[in-house]
């Protein structure tokens, strides 16, 4: 019955869409303004419709409900509940069904939080936000109906795919479809302005947080995949140059860039259209991503089943929703007024210069996604474009960005003073040649690509304090003016610089790879292994039963000169009822590197095939896109960006005009 | 500056960058992609020994061999030509006689093969789509899992 109501509820979501979609423009055209005002309701009508279809989902699963095809399919009575919940969106349809309620949740946040927008904007940007859902809701229950039953039942299901079965699955989906998802909402906004045809500073500042909200959540999303890949797939790996893990790269690529671009627009009111382009980018290299992911047109263990039906589906998805509003765009963006003039050395100039590197970068990763696949539709060639491409590439275009980054960050807004700013970052610049020349002339052992990444990186994490210290230091002043102004300074700026610290410190994690050690050998059992400063011994191996699989944990100490360190336990874990066998990795983390063993097969006289890893700081890579975010959310504290802003600064402008100077930032 | 030369200042900046980024993607696509061959086209078409290539088929039954400690020979097969294929290190979890397989790594003659990757993947919904194109081709694709499902 719950499956039944479940399944109505995402039928009576469309039709909500449907409404959503046409009204409130319909509304504003006309000017009726009990048509405009159904979008709100209508936006938080369909997210708890959605919601209600997912949580009845998730009881199907719960319960092991094996009438659904996706429940059969995908688990298992004795699979753990943890898995039996993020189980709903290992599988496609489950995983559409929350990308769709994510989409509705923005809806709903904007419907409830904006309230006080100009209406005529918030209810064209919910039109829009329907159009999507409109056009999603279509394609899950035409194409990929979760709650598809079959007759008779089978008794048993035929479980989760092992790699899948992990902790990763019930955080990486959700925080990577938020991030998704979330340009998407930004994408209505653009689209709202195009369609009124008026964009003004106050729409930036109504957008900003939206931005960053989905900008936190992909750069998790991300980070959390990379992580999840590095301890499952056992390669020791983080980033493989996928085409699904490109996919996921653009649209943050394009984000960075946007939520810089937005900054200069509310500043300054310049790169409006510039800004109103990069906000239908990220959303359409979103929407890539999905088309890429769900379509089968690639494979991988994102793709869960292909199916050509769904794969044309979305592709008519993808050119309705970014070729349509590029075309608006190019019909609309001429007649919206720029006032674009700015000096050369300016804030705004050095925000310019990095929108223009990261659009490249994005063009560039663009082009290593699917030049392949254009290959093989045109000629039938065959090709894997991989790791060396995108270094050779990627590389010549991020180093001048990390190189201008603190240099940008300390140049002030409308006119600049370059020598100034260089004269600020010179302490990091000599940090940096400092460590990279001790790296290669006394430490030795890395290439001097790793050395000078490793300086790079130091020279933007001191960097990127550089501006906020500058402004608190005062000569002569004691501690408590100093720890004053500190707090006095907007969040904004105590954001950005945590942000760009954390790159640094992902960078340092990247470039230390190059004093890593990798050893691929057939180990016996008590026999030693170096790895860089440390030891490895595998010493016995023990079976164990797990809830639905069984495991063969290989006990290993680790040692440093003879000294008992820690242990770790890599094993082998067989899933009979998918007749598969899955490698944990062993890993200890060792003041912020890693210990990474997995192994192989076994031989008849005891021994292992095992690859074993020292990493250093390899776990800089990920804690620095945790603090990036960190920098993204310390951003939003600040009160010119939360969310209603804007609504709260237009009464106050209203009750004690002139307006305030802007505060600067 | 006037209000033209800016303009201009940043067209150029753009199409400077942009003019090094495509000389960057094609130098890079010339000389750092890799070809996806079948047994039978690496036949055919021979590259010389050196060449670094995919290479994709099933592991041809009963070829699997150790040779030392950790090297291993099989041979990938279309079940028309089989090429011999050489690889140090750890076979991946999925790695199977008769299922699909793909390596990378250099040419050694018209049959020879030494891998420094290889990827396995175990039926056909993660079977790397290159096999599944090939074995399409071939016509000796069935489908495992429709199999199973029964």
């Amino acid at each position: 019955m719950i499956i039944e109501t479940g399944h109505y509820a995402l039928s009576l979501a469309l039709a909500v869409a449907l409404l959503q979609s046409i009204l409130p423009l319909w509304g504003t055209r006309t000017g009726d303004t009990a048509l405009t005002s159904i979008a709100v309701p209508a936006a938080i009508t369909q997210f708890l419709l959605l919601g209600y279809a997912f949580a009845a989902l998730t009881y199907a699963h719960v319960a092991s409900d094996f009438s659904l095809v996706t429940v059969a399919e995908n688990s298992l009575t004795t699979k753990p509940l943890i898995y039996k919940i993020a189980g709903v969106w290992g599988n496609h349809e489950g995983s559409m069904l929350l990308w769709v309620l994510i989409l509705a949740a923005f809806g709903a946040a904007v419907a409830i939080f904006e309230r006080a927008m100009a209406n005529e904007l918030r209810a064209n940007t919910l039109a829009v936000q329907g159009w999507i859902s409109l056009a999603f809701l279509s394609f899950i229950l035409f194409t990929s109906d979760p709650f598809l039953r079959r007759f008779p039942a089978p008794f048993e299901g035929l479980d989760l795919n092992p790699l899948l079965q992990d902790p990763g699955l019930a955080i990486h989906p959700p925080l990577l479809y938020v991030g998704y998802v979330g340009s998407s909402i930004v994408f209505s906004f653009a689209v709202a302005a195009l369609i009124s045809g008026r964009l003004d500073a106050a729409w930036a500042r109504y957008v900003r947080p939206w931005i960053l909200i989905a900008w936190i959540f992909l750069t998790l999303g991300i980070a959390m995949g990379s992580y999840w890949a590095y301890y499952t797939l056992g390669w020791g790996g983080f980033w493989f140059w996928d085409p699904v893990e490109n996919a996921s790269l653009m649209p943050w690529l394009a984000g960075t860039a946007l939520l810089h671009s937005a900054a200069v627009m509310e500043k300054r009111e310049a790169l409006k259209i510039w800004t109103l382009f990069l906000a239908i980018l990220t959303f359409s290299l979103s929407l890539l991503g999905t088309f890429l992911v769900r379509s089968g047109v690639l494979t991988s263990v994102h793709s869960f089943a292909s199916d050509p039906a769904r794969g044309v589906f979305i592709l008519v998805i993808l050119t309705v929703f970014i070729g349509g509003p590029l075309a608006l765009y190019a019909w609309r963006a001429p007649s919206l007024s720029e006032r674009s003039v700015f000096a050369p050395v300016s804030r705004e100039s050095a925000l310019a210069v990095n929108n223009l590197l990261l659009t490249t970068c994005c063009v560039t990763v663009l082009t290593g996604t699917l030049y392949p696949l254009a290959l093989e539709a045109l000629s039938g060639d065959k090709i894997s474009v991989g790791a060396p491409f995108f270094n050779l590439t990627l590389g010549p275009l991020v180093a001048p960005i990390v190189l201008l980054m603190p240099l940008g960050q300390s140049i002030a807004w409308k006119r600049g003073d370059l020598l100034g700013a260089a004269q600020r970052v010179t302490v990091a610049a000599l940090g940096g040649l400092v460590i990279s020349i001790v790296l290669v002339a006394v430490i030795r052992g890395g290439s001097v690509f790793a050395a000078a990444g490793l300086g790079l990186a130091v020279y933007l994490i001191v960097g990127s304090f550089t501006d906020v210290a500058s402004r608190i230091w005062a000569r002569g002043q004691g501690g408590r003016v100093m720890l004053a102004r500190a707090i006095g300074l907007p969040r904004s700026a105590w954001g950005g610089a945590i942000a760009h610290a954390g790159l640094g410190l992902t960078l340092m994690g990247l470039a230390a790879t190059g004093w890593g050690v990798e050893r691929i050998a057939t180990v016996k059992l008590g026999q030693r292994i170096d790895l860089g400063p440390y030891q490895a011994t595998i010493e016995n191996f023990q079976s164990r039963q797990g809830p639905n699989y069984t495991e063969l944990v290989g006990h290993t100490v680790i040692s440093k000169g003879g000294a008992y360190v820690t242990a770790v336990e890599p094993a082998k874990r067989s899933f009979p009822t998918r007749q598969t066998t899955v490698t944990e990795a062993g890993i200890v983390t060792l003041s912020f590197g890693q210990i990474y063993i997995s192994l192989g097969d076994r031989h008849a006289d005891g021994s292992v095939d095992a690859r074993l890893f020292w990493k250093p700081l390899v776990t800089s890579i990920w804690i620095g896109a945790v603090i990036m975010a960190f920098g993204g959310i310390v951003s939003l504290s600040d009160r010119r960006l939360r969310i209603g802003f804007a609504r709260r600064a237009a009464r106050l402008r209203v009750a004690d005009s002139p307006a305030a100077p802007e505060p600067a930032e | 500056m006037t209000r033209k030369s800016r303009r201009l200042a940043i067209i150029s900046a753009a199409g400077v960058t942009l003019t090094i980024a495509i000389g960057l993607i094609l130098f890079a696509l010339r000389d750092s992609i890799v070809f996806f061959y079948g047994p039978s086209e690496l036949a055919a078409k021979a590259p010389p020994p050196g060449t670094r290539l995919r290479i994709g088929g099933l592991v041809k039954r009963g070829s699997l061999t150790h040779e030392g400690s950790s090297t291993v020979i099989f041979a990938v097969t279309d079940l028309k030509r089989d090429v011999e294929v050489s690889y140090t290190g750890l076979l991946p979890d999925l790695f199977r006689e008769g299922q699909g397989v793909v390596a990378e790594g250099t040419v050694e003659g018209p049959s020879r093969f030494h891998a420094d990757t290889v990827l396995a993947k175990h039926d056909e919904r993660y079977m790397p789509k290159e096999v599944a194109d090939k074995l399409k081709q071939e016509g000796t694709w069935r489908n495992e899992r429709s199999a199973r499902a029964q």
